[in-house]
């Protein structure tokens, strides 16, 4: 079905423990008077891996962007690892710095070179001395397997490349919840798999992880979880194999015969 | 046999061709000549034509800069050397009135024997810039102050120093040039020190009075770094700017006074009706420079905010600013800003120009780092607060060097304006360079009808200063080019 994942996942080890990571419950949010987001209900679980798909303009993106504060949600709850998001900036703060994301078009800082990309927000924001952080940075580096690119600049490198980045750029924070927002949209088809390597390497350790994606693929190879969005509701969820062979709502239907029947 | 055949039949090369040079008419000099210069009818007429403009300005202004003369007495003397030089009915440029007058040209009405004190003030400016302009570039920076050094030296016996002062800048110069060497970073404190030790300079009078106006920020770090654990940094912030402002406003004149009685140090006072020419423009364009830049981005931010009253008193500032000419504002500045003052309060009218070609540059500067500031991606901003940065953090470190260098060009734009326009302080009865001292220059009766030296001079000026400093934010567009686009 997808060629980009080419090797069986183990996802046998990868335990969801009991602790709640990510709790929303009764989430509204809306553009002006356009209701974006819908009563959204949900749990996620530490360690748990999500994935979340749906047509364009289903929500999806606003949704995880709102577990980071990029977006304002008007009505409901969420709670990250135990701080509710208000308007209170320090809890912002906190969240934010407990949250790592990864976006579609990477958006790393064009005017600093890699490593200081990866060290800019544990210096300033986790206080961590330079040396330490260039320490850190350097292991997450090696470990997205692009250490020797430390000094050069974000334009130098490829789209791929880049995204990796941005993900060694997230984990230099420590974050003990990663979301990812369509990370492979923006690529071409041959990065896509050194991206999706990454994030499976980082699924296979355990990280909370919430992704946005098309990657069926990859959903089914890691994800405990599929979460299907249309209109900004959630219409259905389910574990991935009982979500691609046997989708119960008419809609998931037509969108998963749409993506996967060519 | 098709010609199609003939095509195919076997071929073996046996000898390779060697390289040659291209024919000499599509090579070197001629062949710029006919590709720039003649590769059409039209473009030669235009070639020709302006040969012939250019050679006929030369015809009439060549003997006139030949004919200069450079020892004179007065215009008559010129004109005298002139047609005996070069026969009867010839023109010549009378340099000798620069000669005789480059000291009011340089600083109006400056008592002569205090020149030294203009000249260093202006050696130390560059002090002051090296770690901002060169920061970090060791190398490019020791050049800059050895050039510094060099040119203090000279141009200090050229005004005719004594051989104390000449020594004291020789000596203060050398440490300068070691604690570059040494600790750089530290020469930042030359940087931060530099207005208030200007303005000692140029003005004089008693120590203290810098002094206390340097103490009172020291009252605001104190201020801020004792209720920065208590209340954070913005009511840090604006408590000790508050203690700071009631430390210049109700005490310091107190404490200087008291100061000075024990220990009167200082120089000797200079009015500011004594200053002129291009220390006048040096002082009010350098401050308004510096001054304009952070407030500029600060109005910039402001513009940009998601608070409502912050947003429309930016908005109302820079529109109202950018809908006022100039000389409005620099009347308002020497006529109307006295009535709003306490009566009896001695404002100086220097001081009260500088304010508000402050206030005029950095609408314009707000304006231009907008621009900068809208040609990020969102991208930026959103990466910036998913990492936890907050909106200071997040300004100094990702968006504002973005942003400002976007915006480098726009921004030496209205500076090499606003250095510019310092000229108009004319018409509120200042000493500018160009009209000013031109008019008490001409006003001699030795002088009386000289009109294109006075003025060629202090254009050229004036040019290599505006071309400096458009070559170095060259330099600088260069230099912080990482986007390899």
């Amino acid at each position: 079905m997808n060629e980009t994942i080419d090797r069986p996942i183990d996802t046998s080890h990868m335990q969801v423990s009991d602790e709640v990571a990510i709790q929303i419950s009764q989430m509204n949010k809306w553009y002006g008077t356009f209701h974006v987001l819908r009563d959204i209900n949900m749990t996620v679980q530490r360690g748990e891996r999500i994935v979340i798909c749906g047509p364009s303009g289903s929500g999806k993106s606003t949704l995880i962007r709102c577990i980071n504060r990029l977006e304002e949600h008007q009505a409901g709850q969420i709670v990250v690892d135990g701080t509710e998001l208000t308007s209170d900036l320090k809890n912002i703060d906190k969240v934010r710095s407990e949250v790592g994301m990864v976006f579609q078009h990477f958006n790393l800082f064009p005017h600093l070179t890699i490593l200081e990309n990866c060290t800019l927000a544990p210096i300033w924001v986790r206080k961590t001395p330079k040396k330490e952080a260039e320490e850190v940075a350097m292991h997450f580096l090696r470990k997205v397997k692009i250490p020797e690119q430390a000094n050069k600049y974000p334009g130098q490198l490829s789209g791929g490349q880049q995204q990796r980045v941005a993900i060694a750029r997230s984990l230099c924070m420590k974050p003990r919840i990663m979301l990812f927002d369509e990370p492979t949209s923006a690529l071409d088809p041959e990065m896509i798999k050194e991206v999706l390597d990454t994030m499976i390497a980082l699924a296979e350790e355990g990280m909370t992880m919430l992704c946005v994606t098309h990657e069926m693929g990859f959903a089914q190879a890691v994800a405990n979880r599929v979460i299907f969005m249309d209109q900004g509701q959630i219409v259905e969820q389910n574990e991935p194999r009982e979500f691609f062979n046997n989708p119960k709502s008419d809609r998931t239907k037509l969108f998963l015969s749409q993506i996967l029947g060519h | 046999m098709s010609e199609l055949h003939a095509q195919t039949v076997p071929f073996v090369r046996d000898s390779m061709l060697p390289q040659e040079l291209p024919p000499a008419s599509q090579r070197g000099a001629v062949k710029w000549v006919r590709e720039n210069l003649f590769s059409g009818p039209m473009n030669t007429i235009l070639t020709v034509l302006s040969l012939l403009v250019v050679f006929l300005i030369l015809q009439s202004s060549l003997p006139w800069w030949l004919n200069s003369v450079w020892n004179a007495n007065s215009l008559a003397e010129c004109r005298a050397a002139v047609q005996a030089m070069a026969g009867e009915g010839a023109t010549g440029a009378c340099w000798a009135v620069i000669r005789e007058r480059w000291h009011q040209f340089m600083f109006g009405f400056y008592p002569r024997g205090l020149y030294w004190r203009p000249v260093l003030a202006f050696a130390l400016l560059f002090v002051a810039l090296a770690p901002v302009l060169f920061g970090d570039n060791a190398r490019k920076r020791m050049i800059l102050l050895a050039c510094v050094a060099v040119a203090l030296v000279l141009a200090l016996i050229g005004v005719g120093t004594d051989l104390a002062h000449v020594s004291f800048a020789i000596v203060a110069m050398a440490a300068i040039l070691a604690v570059s060497h040494l600790a750089p970073a530290r020469l930042i404190w030359a940087t931060l020190l530099f207005p208030a030790v200007g303005f000692f300079l140029l003005w004089g009078g008693s120590v203290w009075g810098p002094i206390g106006v340097l103490m009172g920020f020291g009252v605001l770090v104190a201020v801020y770094r004792l209720l920065l654990p208590m209340l954070g940094v913005v009511m840090g912030t604006a408590l000790g700017f508050l203690a700071a402002c009631v430390w210049w406003l109700m005490i310091q004149t107190h404490v200087t006074t008291v100061l000075h009685n024990l220990m009167p140090w200082g120089l000797e006072a200079i009015d500011s009706d004594q200053f002129g020419g291009f220390l006048l423009a040096f002082t009010i364009g350098v401050t308004a420079i510096a001054a304009s830049l952070p407030l500029g981005i600060l109005l910039a931010l402001g513009r940009r905010s998601d608070m409502f009253l912050i947003k429309t008193l930016s908005v109302g500032f820079i529109e109202f600013i950018r809908g006022v000419p100039l000389i409005t504002m620099l009347f308002t500045a020497s006529l109307l800003l006295q009535y709003f003052l306490p009566p009896q309060t001695n404002f100086d009218l220097i001081l009260r120009v500088i304010i508000l070609v402050t206030l005029f540059a950095s609408a314009y500067i707000a304006e231009v780092v907008r621009g900068g500031l809208a040609a990020l991606p969102r991208g930026q901003y959103e990466a910036a607060d998913a990492l936890g940065l907050d909106y200071w953090k997040a300004q100094r470190h990702i968006i504002m060097p973005q942003a400002l260098k976007i915006s480098i060009p726009g921004i030496v734009s209205s500076f090499i304006g606003l250095f510019k326009d310092t000229t108009l302080v004319a018409f509120v009865g200042l000493l500018d360079p160009l009209k000013g001292v031109t008019a008490i220059v001409r006003a001699d009766i030795n002088w009386k009808g000289i009109y294109w030296e006075p003025y060629i001079f202090v254009g050229t000026i004036f040019f290599l200063i505006c071309f400096g400093m458009s070559r170095y934010s060259m330099y600088l567009e260069k230099k912080l080019k990482t986007d390899h686009r």
